[in-house]
C-alpha cells in the first residue's frame, strides 16, 4: 500500500527530502523500536485490507452471479455464513491481541527512564520558539541558547520540558515521539541518537499565530565535537574588538534590543526573547524559519512582522549604518 | 361544537378517514405556517438542508487551505485567516454538520420507520432546530466579519484562555457549541421516546431496524458525552473568559489538562455519534439492495451498543503526549484497539450479506461498498494510532488528518450519500439521476483518496498539522500539490451531487411509496408522507414487515384513532403492546420565540454579561406562553380545528382500545 503510494508519488515527480523531519528515517533507538513497530503494523494492515476488499468484491460478484442467473437471495443463516464470520472475528481479536502485546513491549522499552547518566536538558517553548538551558552538575555548568540543541553521540539526553504561555509539543521525528510542554506542569521526556547528523524539529501542538514556524535542529555530534561546543557555549561574549563591532554593541544597548535579550558578559540580561551570547554560531534564526546571514538577520531585524507575522519582536527603525555596525556586532557572537 | 357518544370507527372506509387526518393535519399556509410549523418532516428537512449548507460552507474553507498549503510558503493567506480558516471548519464538520445531519436524519426516518405519527415532543423539535440555526447562524456571520475563532476546533486551554485570546473569537466558539449541544440534546431525547413509547404495535425491540438502533444508540451517547462539552465549553471556559474564574489558569491553581480530559470525553464519543447512524444507513441499504434479511441481526445490534458503550473508553488516546501515567495508557490503548472488534464484525456481516443476497448494483449500494473499501482504511490506522509509542510519533500530525478524514469521510459521508440516493425519493417523492449518482460517487471516491491518502506521507515526513505553511527545504511540496488537486475533485463531485438534486426535486422520476422494494415501514406510506404519515398505523409482524405484507399480500394496520385530533398511539417499551392514545399538540409560534430568548441570553453574554438577566426574563415569558394550560376536550368531544362538525351517528359501544384489522389496501 505505502511502496504503491510511494511509486505514485515518485511518477508525480515527487522528491521528499528524506532524513530531513521524517519517522521513516530512525536514527536513534527509540524511533528505530517504532519504525520497526511500524513496519508490523504496516505489513499486517495491508495484509487484512486486502483481504477484507477481496472478500467483498469476492462476495458482490457471488450475488451478482446469482442476480444474472435469476437465483433468488438464499434465505435464512446458512452455518457456513456463521462460521465464516466467526472465523473472521476470532481472526480479527488474535491480530488485535498480538499487536497490542508487541506495542505495549514497545512503549515499554521506548519510555522507560534512562539509568545510564543522561545528559539533562531543560526545554521551554515560548511563542513562537525554544529556549535551551544545558544543566550540569555545578550551577556554573548552566548556559541557555535557543532553538538548536547539541547533543553527543549515543548518549541518553532527558528533557525537562515546560512551557512559558501556551501548550506546545517537541517532536524531533528521527529522534522520538512528542511530548507536550505544558504551562504549570514539568514533563520530561529522553532520547538518544546513534548517528551524528542534523535533526529537524517542529512544535507539534497548534499554539498560535506562528506555529507553523516555532522549529528546532538537534545537532547530534561526536562526544569530543560536542565538548568543545559545550565549552564554547558556557564562555561568555568575547568583548568585541572591531571598532564596527564596539559600536554595534553601543546599538545594541540603547535601542530597544537589551529590553528582551540576553548577551553573557554584557549589561543586556533580559530572558523574554531568545539569548543571543552565540547567536552567529547558530545555523537559523526566528526558530528554523530562515537561514542565519547577514542579509537575512538584517531583515529580521528590521521587520520581524514580514517574516513571522505575529512574532512577539517589534520592528526596529536603526539608521543604515548603525544597522549595518549592529549586524557586524551580532556576527561577531560566535 | 357538538357533544355525542365517541363512535366506533372500526370497518369506516380509509378515504373517509384520510379526508378527515388531511383537516385535522393540515398545516398552516404561507411564512407563519413555516415559523409554526412542528411537523417532523417539515423541521428535520430543513435541519437537514441547513446542515448541508454549513457543510458547503466549511467545505469551501479546505479548499481554501488546501490551495494555500499547494506550495511552500504560498501567500494566499495569512497565519491569522488560515487559523480562522481551519478553526471554523473543523468546530463546524463536527458541531454543525456530521452530528446534527445524523440527528436530523434521525429525527425525519424514526417515526417513518417505527411507524408512528411524529416525534414525541413535536414543539421541543422546533426549538432544537431554531437554536441550531442560532448557532451555525452566529458561527459563520463572525467569521465572514473576521470573527471567527482561530484557536482550532478543540480551543485548548491556556491559548484559548483569555490572557491568550483576548477578543470576542474564542467567546463565538464557546457559544455556538452550547447552541449545538441543546439541540443535541433535544434531538436525543425525541429519539430516545419516539423509540421507546411511540413503536408500532408489534414492533418488539427484536423487530426494529437497524437504522433506528443506531440512532437510539446515538441518541444514548448524546446524552451521556454532550453534558461534558457543554460544561467544559459554556460554563468553565466562557466563564474563565467573561468573568474571569480561574478554572483553567495555572497561575491560579487552575490545569489545563482538566481542560483535555473533559473535552475529549466528549469529543471521542462524538466521532462514534457521527459514525453509528452511519453503520445504520448501510445496513438498510445492503438489507434492500441484496433483498435479504442482514446476516446476524443480535450480533449487529449488540455491535453497535458494544461500540457506543467502548466509545467512552478512548478518549485519552487523544493526550497520549500530556502526562499520563503508563498504566491508564495502556488501558485507553486496549480499549482503543479493541473498539476495532464490532467494526469487524459488522463489516463481516454485511459481507456474508452480500454474498447470499441478491445485489442491484445501485448508486446508493455503491456507496454502502464505498464506505466499506474506505472507511476500512481508517480503521487500520486507527488501529495503529492507538498504539502509544506509535501514536507518539503520528500525534497531531498529516497522517492523523488522513486517519480521521477517511474514518469520517468513509463511515459517515459515504453512508450519508448513500443515505441520500436511497431516501430521497421517500422524502420528495421523486427519485435522484442514477448516471449523475455514480458520477458523483466515483468522482468523490477518487477525490478522497487522492487528497488523503499522500496525507499518511506527510505526516512521516514529519508534518504537523494546523500549519498555515511550511518551508521548501521540508519536501512536503509535491505531496501536498497531489492533495490539492484532489480538493478539486471533490468539489467537482459535490457539484454533481447538487446538481442532481435540483435536477430531481423537480424533474426526476416520480418514486411512488415504495420504489426500491425495502422491507421496513417508511416505504408503506405515500413519497412524501402526507403530515401524518400513515392514514392507519401499521401493525408489524415480523423484522422486515412489507416483505412479510408482500408475502401475506396485506399489511396489517390499527384502527380505531381518532381522526378529528391529532391522536397517536403508546406502546410498552420491550413488546409494543398498546397502551395508551394520546394527542400532539398543534403549530405553535412558542418555541421559535423561545429560540430568541436563548439567543439574546448566549449571544449577548459574548458582550455584556447582564445579557444573561435579559434572556433569563424573555425565555420565562416564552415558557409561560409555551406551557399555557391548553383547552382539554373531554373524550367524548367531537372537534376539529378547523371546522366544528356534527359527530357520526354512534355505531354503538365505543371500542376499549384499537384493535388490529387487516386492510389489503395498505399492502405495498
Amino acid at each position: 500500500m505505502k511502496r504503491a503510494a510511494v511509486c505514485a508519488a515518485l511518477l508525480l515527480g515527487a522528491c521528499r527530502g528524506a532524513t530531513y523531519q521524517s519517522v521513516l528515517e530512525p536514527k536513534g533507538p527509540q524511533a528505530a523500536h517504532v519504525h520497526q513497530l511500524w513496519r508490523f503494523a504496516l505489513v499486517v494492515a495491508a495484509v487484512v485490507y486486502a483481504l477484507t476488499v477481496l472478500a467483498l468484491l469476492w462476495a458482490a460478484w457471488r450475488g451478482s452471479r446469482r442476480a444474472r442467473d435469476g437465483m433468488p437471495p438464499v434465505e435464512g443463516d446458512r452455518p457456513g455464513m456463521t462460521r465464516a464470520v466467526s472465523l473472521g472475528t476470532g481472526v480479527t481479536v488474535a491480530i488485535l491481541l498480538v499487536f497490542l502485546v508487541y506495542d505495549l513491549s514497545v512503549g515499554r522499552t521506548t519510555t522507560g527512564v534512562p539509568i545510564r547518566d543522561p545528559l539533562t536538558i531543560e526545554l521551554t517553548g515560548h511563542q513562537w520558539w525554544w529556549e535551551v538551558t544545558y544543566s550540569g552538575p555545578s550551577p556554573r555548568d548552566r548556559f541557555t541558547t535557543a532553538n538548536e540543541i547539541h547533543i553527543p553521540v549515543g548518549r541518553p539526553v532527558l528533557f525537562v520540558l515546560n512551557a512559558d504561555d501556551v501548550i506546545h509539543s517537541f517532536w524531533v521525528p528521527n529522534l522520538a515521539g512528542k511530548k507536550d510542554l505544558i504551562p504549570g506542569r514539568t514533563t520530561s521526556v529522553w532520547f538518544q541518537a546513534d548517528t551524528p547528523g542534523v535533526y529537524r524539529g517542529q512544535c507539534a501542538e497548534f499554539c498560535g499565530y506562528q506555529h507553523a514556524k516555532m522549529a528546532l535542529f538537534v545537532v547530534a555530534e561526536p562526544t569530543s565535537q560536542y565538548r568543545q561546543w559545550a565549552e564554547a557555549s558556557l564562555a561568555q561574549a568575547a568583548p568585541p574588538s572591531d571598532p564596527a563591532a564596539v559600536r554595534g554593541q553601543q546599538v545594541f544597548m540603547k535601542s530597544s534590543c537589551a529590553l528582551c535579550h540576553n548577551i553573557e558578559g554584557t549589561l543586556a540580561g533580559s530572558h523574554a526573547g531568545p539569548d543571543l551570547t552565540h547567536l552567529a554560531s547558530r545555523r537559523t534564526l526566528a526558530a528554523g524559519t530562515i537561514r542565519n546571514t547577514r542579509g537575512n538577520l538584517a531583515g529580521w531585524i528590521v521587520d520581524p512582522q514580514r517574516i513571522k507575522p505575529g512574532a512577539h519582536m517589534p520592528p526596529n527603525q536603526l539608521a543604515p549604518d548603525d544597522l549595518e555596525a549592529l549586524l557586524t556586532y551580532l556576527q561577531s557572537l560566535r | 361544537m357538538t357533544t355525542a357518544a365517541l363512535p366506533d370507527r372500526r370497518g369506516r372506509d380509509i378515504e373517509v378517514e384520510r379526508a378527515e387526518l388531511a383537516a385535522t393535519w393540515r398545516p398552516r399556509p404561507g411564512l407563519w405556517g413555516w415559523l409554526t410549523s412542528v411537523d417532523h418532516k417539515s423541521i428535520a428537512k430543513r435541519y437537514i438542508i441547513t446542515c448541508m449548507l454549513w457543510f458547503l460552507l466549511a467545505g469551501v474553507n479546505a479548499a481554501l487551505m488546501r490551495l494555500q498549503l499547494s506550495r511552500p510558503e504560498n501567500s494566499l493567506v495569512g497565519p491569522d485567516r488560515y487559523n480562522q480558516l481551519f478553526t471554523v471548519h473543523g468546530s463546524a464538520m463536527m458541531f454543525l454538520f456530521a452530528v446534527p445531519v445524523m440527528t436530523a436524519m434521525a429525527l425525519y426516518l424514526v417515526p417513518l420507520m417505527v411507524g408512528t405519527r411524529d416525534v414525541a415532543y413535536p414543539r421541543l423539535n422546533a426549538l432544537g432546530y431554531w437554536v441550531f440555526l442560532t448557532g451555525g447562524l452566529f458561527l459563520f456571520v463572525s467569521f465572514y466579519l473576521n470573527m471567527g475563532p482561530d484557536q482550532g476546533w478543540f480551543s485548548y486551554v491556556p491559548l484559548a484562555g483569555p490572557q491568550q485570546s483576548p477578543g470576542h473569537r474564542v467567546d463565538v466558539w464557546a457559544q455556538m457549541v452550547t447552541f449545538t449541544e441543546i439541540a443535541g440534546l433535544i434531538a436525543a431525547v425525541e429519539i430516545i421516546v419516539t423509540v421507546f413509547k411511540l413503536r408500532a404495535p408489534g414492533m418488539s425491540l427484536n423487530r426494529i431496524p437497524l437504522y433506528v438502533w443506531s440512532a437510539l444508540v446515538i441518541a444514548f451517547m448524546i446524552i451521556f458525552a454532550m453534558p461534558s462539552v457543554a460544561i467544559v465549553s459554556t460554563l468553565m471556559l466562557a466563564m474563565d473568559r467573561l468573568v474571569a474564574t480561574q478554572f483553567f489558569n495555572p497561575a491560579e491553581g487552575g490545569d489545563a489538562i482538566l481542560y483535555q480530559h473533559m473535552f475529549w470525553f466528549f469529543a471521542h464519543p462524538e466521532v462514534y455519534i457521527m459514525f453509528i447512524p452511519g453503520l445504520g444507513f448501510v445496513s438498510e441499504i445492503v438489507e434492500t439492495f441484496t433483498g435479504r434479511k442482514i446476516f446476524g441481526y443480535p450480533v449487529m445490534v449488540l455491535s453497535l451498543f458494544l461500540t457506543g458503550f467502548v466509545a467512552f473508553g478512548l478518549w485519552v488516546h487523544h493526550m497520549f503526549a500530556t502526562p499520563i501515567p503508563q498504566l491508564g495508557q495502556t488501558f485507553f490503548t486496549a480499549a482503543s484497539v479493541l473498539i476495532a472488534v464490532p467494526s469487524g464484525v459488522q463489516i463481516f456481516c454485511w459481507i456474508a450479506t452480500i454474498w447470499a443476497g441478491r445485489p442491484r448494483f445501485t448508486t446508493a449500494f455503491l456507496w454502502a461498498l464505498g464506505f466499506i473499501v474506505v472507511f476500512t482504511i481508517g480503521g487500520l490506522t486507527g488501529v495503529m494510532v492507538a498504539s502509544v509509542p506509535f501514536d507518539l510519533q503520528v500525534h497531531d500530525t498529516y497522517f492523523v488528518v488522513a486517519h480521521f478524514h477517511y474514518v469520517i469521510i468513509g463511515g459517515v459521508l459515504f453512508p450519508l450519500f448513500g443515505a441520500f440516493y436511497f431516501w430521497f425519493p421517500k422524502i420528495f417523492g421523486r427519485l435522484l439521476d442514477e448516471r449523475l449518482g455514480k458520477w458523483h460517487f466515483w468522482l468523490f471516491f477518487v477525490g478522497v483518496n487522492v487528497t488523503f491518502f499522500p496525507m499518511h506521507l506527510l505526516g512521516l515526513d514529519g508534518m504537523p498539522r494546523r500549519v498555515y505553511t511550511y518551508i521548501p527545504e521540508t519536501g512536503w511540496g509535491d505531496l501536498n500539490m497531489l492533495a490539492t488537486v484532489g480538493s478539486w475533485i471533490i468539489a467537482a463531485s459535490v457539484v454533481v451531487f447538487l446538481v442532481n438534486v435540483l435536477k430531481s426535486v423537480r424533474g426526476g422520476a416520480v418514486a411512488g411509496p415504495n420504489p426500491w422494494g425495502s422491507p421496513s415501514l417508511e416505504w408503506a406510506t405515500s413519497s412524501p408522507p402526507e403530515p401524518w404519515n400513515f392514514t392507519r398505523i401499521p401493525a408489524v409482524e415480523s423484522r422486515t414487515p412489507l416483505w412479510t405484507a408482500s408475502e401475506a399480500a396485506e399489511l396489517p394496520v390499527v384502527t380505531g384513532l381518532r381522526t378529528d385530533r391529532r391522536e397517536f398511539l403508546v406502546t410498552s417499551a420491550l413488546d409494543a403492546v398498546p397502551e395508551s392514545r394520546h394527542e400532539l399538540p398543534e403549530e405553535s409560534i412558542w418555541p421559535l420565540l423561545m429560540a430568541v430568548a436563548i439567543g439574546v441570553t448566549f449571544i449577548g453574554a459574548v458582550w455584556r454579561f447582564w445579557a444573561y438577566g435579559v434572556g433569563f426574563a424573555m425565555a420565562t415569558i416564552a415558557f409561560a406562553g409555551w406551557a399555557w394550560p391548553r383547552r382539554t376536550r373531554p373524550e367524548d368531544v367531537v372537534w376539529s380545528r378547523r371546522r366544528a362538525r356534527p359527530a357520526p351517528a354512534p355505531l354503538g359501544a365505543p371500542p376499549a382500545a384499537p384493535s388490529a384489522a387487516r386492510s389489503p389496501e395498505a399492502a405495498p
